[in-house]
């Protein structure tokens, strides 16, 4: 049995800049994107005054939802802010499960998490502008001029923090996963040594229990993480627009 | 030889960096022990008590996390590194 933990494969590379790798979690996270769009579109086709299809009733229950989550998180004030945040959440959960599927999760390649939280980043910078520039600017001086370089820290320290959070706890599904298999593999080689050369060679503690393991490594972690994720982006971008 | 050293030093380095998990268990345990006494005291605040403590539990996990990203750099990213550097 070996041990085979990688990153994402490498399918094409364009030719510009050095070489622009397209990976598997690229092509994933494009699906995904793809799946959401499609659902999307289904459910709010031929939208009537009076619903009249189960569609449009599931479509808007879901909308209630979640304009009830971020009014209840944010504040009344950034509800317009619903479709970001649920663009988010969505994204993430879904990328994260993907790994139920055995398709190589997204979320589990630093890049994708890190382009997410940087998007973030940038609305609570925007936030943070709408005081002016001046204000910005100022901010960083507080509470007296010598904090200015650990208040820049702070700032760059989100974006980084909140993919890292996302990225490890997903790969550390993916690692823990892997190395249970090999585990498994490799102890029911042991356990059955003493039969035949055909009987042993086929690893039968690999059925079924990497599937308990899964349910709270893909499952329960996967959707915990995209909520805490979603609900993060949430409060910082709040908090970020209400300190004038 | 210094092969040799490179790679011992990688894994002694990447187990002495996971040990930082003893950090955010203690404190995700502590948060746990206040969550049950909060939903004792408050039984029908319980939804939100559990949602406070699972968004509190993944802030304190980052620390672990951090961990664990330096010891699989460690593994599998700093030897293939070093060794190159040493020639």
């Amino acid at each position: 049995m070996e041990i085979n933990i990688t990153g994402p494969q490498i399918f094409y590379e364009i030719p510009v800049l050095g070489g622009i790798k397209i990976t598997e979690s690229h092509v994933n996270s494009a699906f995904i994107i793809l799946l959401v769009y499609i659902v999307c579109k289904i459910l709010t086709s031929s939208l009537k005054l009076v619903p009249t299809t189960k569609r449009q009733i599931i479509a808007e229950f879901l909308v209630e939802k979640c304009r009830g989550m971020v009014s209840e998180t944010m504040g009344d004030r950034c509800i317009s802010y619903t479709p970001f945040v649920m663009a988010i959440l969505s994204l993430v959960g879904l990328s994260n499960l993907l790994g139920l599927l055995g398709m190589y999760p997204p979320t589990a390649d630093v890049s994708i998490p890190l382009g997410w939280s940087i998007t973030v980043f940038l609305i609570i910078t925007r936030e943070k502008l709408r005081g002016g520039l001046g204000g910005y600017l100022k901010g960083f001086l507080e509470p007296i001029f010598v904090f200015a370089p650990l208040n820049v820290i702070s700032e760059v320290a989100l974006p980084v923090s909140m993919a890292f959070r996302l990225f490890g706890n997903i790969l550390s599904g993916v690692v823990i996963s892997e190395l249970l298999l090999w585990a498994l593999g490799n102890f029911s080689i042991l356990a059955f040594s003493w039969l035949t050369e055909a009987i042993s060679s086929f690893p039968i503690f690999q059925v079924g229990i990497p599937a308990i393991f899964s349910l709270y490594f893909d499952i329960f972690s996967g959707c915990l993480q995209a909520y805490v994720f979603a609900t993060l982006a949430m409060l910082n971008i709040s908090m970020a627009g209400s300190d004038e | 030889m210094a092969k040799a050293i490179v790679l011992a030093a990688c894994a002694l380095g990447a187990g002495i960096a996971v040990l930082t998990g003893v950090g955010p268990a203690i404190g995700q345990g502590y948060a746990a022990g206040k969550a049950v006494e909060a939903v004792g005291r408050q039984p029908e605040a319980q939804g939100k008590i559990r949602s406070t403590l699972i968004v509190g539990g993944a802030l304190a996990e980052t620390t672990g996390i951090y961990a664990f990203i330096t010891a699989l750099m460690l593994i599998f990213v700093a030897p293939n590194m070093f060794v190159e550097l040493l020639g």
